[in-house]
């Protein structure tokens, strides 16, 4: 009987000891790995902003708009950065999402220039079928390239929408959902800019 | 130290014999998620090849410490361990291609081909062989995740290589092979879903077996062979 609690005790001390030993590697790696880590993930997310965006010369994830819920709701997305020169607001990007993707939920960055046209689209993140309805994706074709410089006069708001359904927008024959949420995301993102941007810019030029 | 058969034979077994994913059909689950392209099939491949020799050695190291009875939870938790320093290495390093196999690498940890080879061979053998064991074993499921990959991506898509711009920069964008045109449109939906793995799975270890036994018919005929000469030059 004390033998095998003998036994037990030691058991659980190794393990203990495992424990202890793997758990203070990663910790170690972790430290030493934290900041370029950090700065990987901060870049690669300024290099995706960028691909929306005209030239900028600010920090845009230090100068990145937290939307009010409101705003937030109606956009689909809480952030709007604003691309400066000189000190002037020149463009936002807005993270956007349209909701009815063929599966899910699609996530896509918009840059607006202040003039109300369209920098770039980017779909961030989708579930979208592979082969299928992912052409949305700029990895994966030039669609979305599409949108640049079209604003809610060009065209007219009637024809926002894919040509399938009487609007000005390419789609592939097969896959009209997923383009058609993108079309609608991207229309809102614009009206929504349109509304705010006045008061996003005023709140970033006076700093 | 282990001499230069034993290797061999550690190799043959790892590359081919005892195939992680023909033979012994373990590691299921990122073979069929990842191998829609050949790309993403030999990065992971690579990224568990390299783990598994990690691991290998580790377990080999520690495998007089480690009592019978808690071997489990133990090598357990030195996968875990090593898996998450793995990918923090990665994240660190060579975040392009942290970025595509992201999601993936935690689940090296649950890909059952790592643990199966530190409970039969690691915690038997010495470290170098089992670093050996692991690397083989390894990149033996790494061809498996190339061909399966190369299979679906050409029936699926009509191109091989597709993606490896991700890895490589946007200057590799040329290098994707289109073997159907690209303006052709041409795709086959059923090879890039996961129905397509287990089919193309389904072939290659079909293959594999054809294979083996052909080669062990003709090893029988050569045998019979050498048979009559001897009994004729007798």
């Amino acid at each position: 009987m004390r033998r095998a609690a003998a036994n037990g005790v030691r058991g659980a001390l190794t393990l203990l000891a495992f424990a202890l030993v793997f758990t203070a590697l990663m910790s170690l790696t972790w430290w030493m790995t934290r900041d370029i880590v950090a700065r990987n993930e901060q870049a690669s997310r300024v290099a995706l902003l960028a691909q929306v965006l005209p030239a900028f010369d600010n920090d845009l994830l230090a100068d990145a708009i937290e939307l009010p819920p409101a705003q937030a709701a109606a956009l689909g997305g809480g952030r709007a950065y604003p691309a400066r020169q000189r000190g002037r607001v020149v463009a936002f990007a807005v993270e956007t999402s349209a909701p009815d993707g063929y599966s899910g939920e699609i996530k896509l960055l918009v840059g607006v220039a202040r003039d109300g046209r369209v920098q770039g689209v980017r779909v961030i993140a989708h579930k979208e079928t592979p082969g299928l309805g992912d052409y949305i994706d700029a990895a994966k074709s030039a669609w979305s390239a599409q949108f640049a410089g079209k604003s809610l006069d060009n065209p007219p708001p009637g024809a926002w929408a894919v040509k399938k359904d009487g609007g000005a927008f390419d789609y592939m024959a097969g896959a009209t959902v997923s383009p058609r949420a993108v079309v609608k995301a991207v229309k809102r993102a614009l009206e929504q800019v349109r509304a705010h941007q006045a008061q996003w810019a005023a709140d970033k030029e006076q700093q | 130290m282990m001499d230069r058969h034993a290797a061999r034979e550690i190799a043959a077994n790892g590359l081919w014999r005892q195939n992680a994913g023909l033979v012994q059909i373990l590691g299921l689950c990122p073979v069929l998620v990842i191998s829609s392209n050949i790309v993403n099939g030999v990065s992971l491949g690579l990224a568990t090849s390299l783990v598994m020799l990690v691991s290998g050695a580790a377990v080999a190291a520690l495998r007089q410490f480690v009592p019978n009875e808690l071997r489990s939870p133990i090598f357990i938790l030195i996968i875990a361990a090593l898996v998450t320093v793995v990918d923090l290495l990665l994240n660190a390093y060579v975040h392009g291609l942290y970025l595509v196999l992201g999601i993936f690498i935690p689940l090296i940890t649950t890909n059952c081909i790592v643990l199966a080879r530190a409970e039969a061979f690691a915690s038997r053998n010495g470290v170098a062989q089992s670093a050996l064991d692991g690397l083989t074993m390894g990149l033996g499921l790494t061809g498996v995740l190339a061909v399966l990959g190369g299979l679906r991506e050409l029936v699926g898509h009509g191109t091989l290589l597709s993606g490896i711009d991700l890895v490589f920069g946007p200057a590799a964008r040329g290098w994707v092979i289109h073997v159907i045109p690209a303006d052709a449109h041409y795709q086959f939906l059923l090879a890039i879903l996961p129905p397509g793995a287990f089919f193309g799975l389904a072939f290659l270890i079909a293959g594999k077996s054809a294979l083996d036994r052909r080669a062990a018919r003709r090893a029988a005929g050569s045998e019979v062979m050498a048979g009559t000469m001897n009994s004729v030059s007798r």
